[in-house]
């Protein structure tokens, strides 16, 4: 019962929502490639696009370092949290766990959190540890910051596993700990694959607690803090030498989406739902 | 509980299933149950981190209550909820209406380029967006070039447009989320009842109300707790974007909170301020939670 002029409609206005979607970032793109001078525009041309605001965006960035400990902060938070939250949403979801309800509030209540709640105390707590400025201060509190959804996460996808699997492994003489590592994880390798590009797109992007808990050590800010900083510093105003640099940190994110956006969207519908 | 279910409990309940969650729920404690309570009890004092502290009882909440910078700064976050959550949503429903009948060829392209917004360090759609506002930016020259030169101006340093400006922003962040989710979940209504119902003379209104709506709502609740916990943060883009200018006139809790914190070092003020944001949210959130369970059950 579908007639042309609906089917006409719907597409033009999906395509006019994924033009506006993708407008600013083209023109971000397109403002990174204009020149300042015409003179050195025959310097640094590459198939006819200027890219001497990359150079200049890269050297005084120093984005190299950001990217390095964007990536080993993220790394380190994806592998802490999936240790932890495997473990725990195994018990939550299949063993009877001593006042598991009160427990699970209290992550629930974790999960809605804002940062905000906590990023004061945080920075006291690391302050007076002496660890402000180190990759311990964004770590271990984005660890704990995530745990919350991991862990609900897991406890949902492991309490969907039949019983009669686990069962039969028992029967077969593996304990917890195998019967996790030999049937339970491999059976949730999708699962907790998506759960990785979650936390790992999460904390790549978090802004607030790098800004709050490593506010002057430049050589291990992460990415987003680093551009913001870039931006925000009078010296590198002109606009497109700062639309060059947000290219340049977007540009890894956006590969990495081009491979894993159908896991990641995929993953977020089914979380959606069931959560 | 009784009593003897609280012992029935105890005799059953595997120990060592403590073990399993030793890890996650030390360092849960440790960085995020802790600083809460830790948050409340600084919330109490007058403390700049150089003299030592004084206890304060309630006055600081007194006084953040007393002031009117933090009653513009929330009423600033209701605009955004508008901006960032009701807007995004009213989108995402008015095209899932229109595309309730259409199967869709190439859905999983539509999907990655909507849902391109979401995945974007908000530092990166800052930046965009200030370029797209500025006094010289695409905006204005579309506007020159019609002949509308009267009405440029540099959007996000304009008290009047400002919090609007930074509100778009957030629209455009959102709108694609609540589009895939809705879209996703109109897919769960069979061709057969639409079929039915147009058959029976609905017309569209009818259908939103008594097809899309109950169908989707699930969806709604989640899209509406993202956006609205967003929608009240909210650091990061105003951060980015405006630091919350010119004047106070994008200024918002999170960016007050942070500013007396690490800026004027007002700890205390602080932290009763960022204990009122939470018990905002989490009020908020657990209402939606709550009729979400209600409405399933």
């Amino acid at each position: 019962m579908i007639n042309i002029k609906e089917k006409t409609i719907a597409y033009f206005v999906l395509a006019l929502g994924a033009v506006i979607a993708i407008y600013p970032l083209f023109s971000i793109v397109n403002l990174s490639l204009t020149s300042k001078s015409n003179n050195s525009k025959v310097q640094n041309e590459f198939f006819g696009f200027y890219l001497g605001n990359y150079i200049e965006a890269w050297q005084r960035g120093a984005f190299n370092h950001a990217m390095l400990s964007s990536l080993f902060v993220s790394s380190c938070v994806v592998l802490l949290t999936l240790f932890c939250a495997i473990l725990a949403g195994y018990a939550f979801a299949l063993m009877q766990v001593p006042f598991a309800k009160t427990i699970l509030v209290l992550l629930l209540f974790g999960l809605v959190m804002p940062y905000e709640g906590v990023v004061i105390s945080l920075y006291e707590m690391m302050s007076s540890l002496h660890l402000l400025n180190t990759y311990w201060a964004l770590i271990l509190p984005q660890v704990a910051l995530s745990m919350p959804f991991a862990v609900l996460w897991l406890r949902t996808f492991f309490s969907t596993v039949p019983k009669s699997i686990i069962e039969s492994a028992s029967l077969d003489g593996a304990n917890k700990i195998q019967s996790l590592r030999f049937i339970l994880i491999p059976l949730a390798k999708s699962a907790i694959g998506t759960l990785a590009t979650l936390l790992f797109l999460f904390t790549w992007n978090e802004f607030l607690l790098a800004l709050v808990l490593i506010p002057s050590n430049t050589s291990i800010q992460t990415v987003p803090l680093s551009l913001s900083f870039f931006a925000g510093n009078r010296r590198n105003s002109e606009p497109p030498v700062t639309a060059a640099a947000a290219v340049l940190v977007a540009l890894p994110v956006l590969f990495a989406y081009l491979f894993l956006q159908r896991r990641l969207i995929r993953g977020i519908i089914s979380g959606a739902v069931k959560e | 509980m009784s009593l003897k279910k609280l012992m029935w409990r105890f005799r059953y309940a595997e120990w060592s299933s403590l073990l399993f969650i030793a890890p996650a729920i030390l360092l849960f404690s440790i960085f995020v149950v802790y600083p809460i309570f830790q948050t409340i009890w600084l919330s109490f004092w007058k403390w700049d981190r150089i003299s030592p502290g004084v206890w304060v009882g309630l006055d600081n909440y007194k006084k953040v209550l007393s002031n009117p910078e933090i009653y513009s700064a929330f009423s600033h976050s209701l605009v955004f909820v508008l901006f960032y959550s009701l807007i995004p949503i009213a989108v995402g429903l008015l095209i899932t209406l229109l595309l309730l009948r259409v199967k869709i060829r190439g859905e999983s392209f539509f999907r990655a380029i909507l849902f391109l917004p979401q995945i974007i360090s908000t530092v990166v759609v800052a930046i965009s967006w200030r370029w797209i506002y500025a006094a010289d930016g695409p905006i204005n020259s579309l506007l020159t070039k019609f002949g509308a030169e009267k009405i440029t101006t540099a959007w996000l340093g304009n008290f009047d447009t400002s919090l609007i400006a930074v509100g778009i922003i957030g629209t455009w962040i959102n709108y694609g989320l609540a589009m895939i989710l809705f879209l996703s979940g109109a897919q769960r209504i069979s061709q057969d009842l639409l079929d039915a119902d147009r058959i029976d003379g609905a017309n569209m209104r009818q259908e939103f109300r008594y097809i899309l709506i109950p169908s989707i709502k699930g969806e709604i609740s989640i899209v509406l707790i993202i956006t609205l916990t967003f929608a009240l943060r909210n650091f990061d883009i105003v951060w980015n974007a405006t630091q919350g200018g010119p004047g106070n006139s994008t200024n918002v809790p999170s960016l007050f909170i942070y500013k007396s914190a690490f800026v004027n070092r007002y700890v205390g003020e602080a932290a009763a301020t960022s204990f009122l944001l939470a018990i905002v949210i989490l009020s908020v959130t657990g209402l939606l939670l709550l009729a979400r369970k209600e409405s399933n059950d």
